[in-house]
């Protein structure tokens, strides 16, 4: 069993040094400034531009309106679930949940495609359905079910005495969802948002699909956008070995990492604070 | 007893291993690695090559232009299909490992500028197209079209189809930064297919009647006029060797170049070279 613990501590090391052998090379031809503020990302252009700005500002940006998707729908549905719903609605509703968490992304990704983009390029006369909100839709509702559970995990575990206690006040039923369950749960509702953003910046043959790959900044959610993870999977395959543009790949990548490295922290640190608040520590 | 129910087991099992082992009997293995462009030429030919020659037997992955060489000169492919011609970086690595970069053109390819099928246009300059590209041009009207942003959609930058045609049709100028850029011939043709206001481009043999072909400076996409020369958009596409073709691999590559396989690639939507 420790054995088997390790080795999973053994490939995020492999994968980091990976990213920092392969990535570092980078370095040699482009300015680590450039490289983070640079607006233009010209790869494979004689006169090469390496600026991811537009790349990390493009998943930012899809990922912050998936939160927007994923949250009300995410944290809706988990107290549905566990406040309202009776035994049988909940029997049903939990596999449905999980049904929707294995659908695979590609399909997500071509149903955005195909039925998504047009619908919306119709609705909201745009020049072109496949836009940063069309991505934000789509990893929106796939990132629901990972925030649904885990924070229905979180306000499973208030205790029934909370409760109690407050009805035993005179609290009614909603007084007691606002005021005691949901912020004895914060901890854990955060850390479902939080791992459901993960989720959402890490995802990447929906985004390659449906937000359109232009790498521009972006000014509204109605344009197309080039997330990071799009980037790496589009152009990893035609790169040329060992060039700076196949370097700067895992070079973004590298950064993709340290920014769900961010999340998962504050994440934590969220958990541990409340947890303290709370005096639930022990 | 025993021994006669040991017998038939064995028996059995020699029998099984027999009818099972002759299928199997390959005696060489061909990799073939590359340009997604190419893999289905690669797929079609080596079915047909494999139901005659049974002692080869050929396995065909994608991965791109770039995957394909670089997959001959590691040694990973003994085939590495590109829709570009390889890069003297790419010849020089060739060289530095102790063997040169073979090239073998088996068919040609047409780029073919799309637009949605209610789009009034039916033809555009190579000028045009180039100033619709780099940004010079942002809006139907100012081509005769109806009024509307134009939704430029290309290919992304590392592809051998976007490679040809930033050398084609836009004189190595960079593409307007705002372009859509997608993975796919077949992403491209459904961006264009489902937004009435994009041009993009493909290879010839993704054409459909979901989108709209035009005239490149007067000139038709077809077939017949990529192999005449009149066609301004068309490219070649390579198999790349370790040094000259030899054994399987040049048994192969005959059949890919002889008339049973031209045909073959004519039927996969591409221009063969007869």
């Amino acid at each position: 069993m420790a054995i088997l613990a390790f080795a999973c501590l053994f490939f995020l090391v492999g994968i980091m040094v990976t990213l920092f052998v392969e990535g570092a090379p980078t370095f040699k031809d482009v300015r680590f400034f450039e490289f983070i503020f640079g607006k233009y990302w010209y790869p494979t252009h004689e006169d090469a531009e390496f600026g991811i700005l537009p790349l990390i500002l493009g998943s930012l940006w899809v990922t912050a309106g998936a939160v927007l998707v994923s949250v009300p729908l995410g944290v809706g549905s988990a107290l549905f679930i566990n406040e309202l719903a009776g035994r049988k609605l909940k029997a049903f509703l939990k596999p449905v949940l999980e049904l929707l968490a294995g659908i695979p992304s590609i399909v997500f990704g071509f149903f955005g495609m195909v039925v998504v983009a047009p619908f919306l390029q119709r609705l909201l006369n745009l020049p072109v359905g496949l836009t940063a909100f069309t991505g934000s839709l789509i990893l929106g509702v796939m990132a629901a079910p990972t925030v649904a559970s885990i924070a229905e995990d979180a306000l499973s575990y208030v205790p029934k005495s909370f409760r109690e206690a407050s009805y035993a006040l005179g609290a009614n039923r909603w007084q007691t969802l606002t005021r005691v369950v949901i912020p004895a749960a914060a901890s854990g509702i955060s850390t479902a948002i939080i791992l459901g953003m993960s989720r959402a910046i890490g995802e990447t043959m929906t985004v390659l699909m449906v937000c359109g790959g232009a790498a521009v900044i972006p000014h509204t959610l109605f344009q197309p956008v080039r997330p990071m993870t799009a980037t790496i999977a589009a152009e990893m395959g035609e790169a040329v070995f060992g060039s700076t543009h196949y370097h700067s790949l895992f070079a973004i990548g590298l950064v993709l990492f340290l920014i769900t490295l961010v999340f998962n922290a504050i994440a934590e640190l969220i958990s541990r604070r409340f947890r303290l608040k709370l005096g639930l520590g022990r | 007893m025993k021994s006669k129910v040991l017998f038939i087991i064995l028996a059995a099992v020699a029998g099984l291993a027999l009818i099972a082992g002759t299928p199997l009997a390959a005696e060489k293995t061909i990799t073939i690695k590359g340009s997604t462009t190419v893999l289905p030429i690669a797929q079609a030919c080596a079915e047909t090559f494999m139901n005659s020659h049974l002692d080869i037997s050929i396995s065909v992955q994608g991965g791109g232009s770039g995957v394909g060489i670089t997959s001959i000169i590691d040694g990973t492919a003994d085939i590495g299909d590109a829709s570009r011609p390889a890069k003297d970086k790419e010849f020089a690595k060739a060289r530095e490992n102790g063997f040169e970069l073979y090239e073998n053109v088996v068919a040609m390819d047409g780029i073919a500028v799309i637009v949605h099928p209610s789009n009034p246009l039916s033809a555009l300059t190579k000028e045009q197209i180039k100033n619709i590209y780099t940004g010079n041009i942002s809006n139907w009207k100012d081509l005769g079209g109806k009024a509307g942003k134009i939704v430029v959609v290309s290919r992304d930058s590392a592809s051998g189809t976007f490679e040809t045609f930033n050398e084609l049709a836009l004189d190595g100028e960079k593409v307007r930064p705002d372009a859509l850029l997608n993975a796919s011939n077949k992403a491209v043709a459904t961006t264009i297919a489902t937004t009435p206001q994009a041009i993009g481009y493909i290879g010839l043999g993704y054409l459909s009647n979901e989108v709209k072909g035009l005239k490149v400076d007067n000139v038709d996409p077809t077939k017949a006029n990529v192999l005449n020369g009149s066609y301004s958009l068309s490219r070649k596409l390579f198999m790349y060797t370790r040094g000259e073709p030899k054994d399987a691999v040049k048994t192969f590559l005959d059949y890919v170049t002889s008339p049973e396989g031209q045909k073959l690639i004519d039927q996969a939507g591409f221009v063969g070279l007869k």
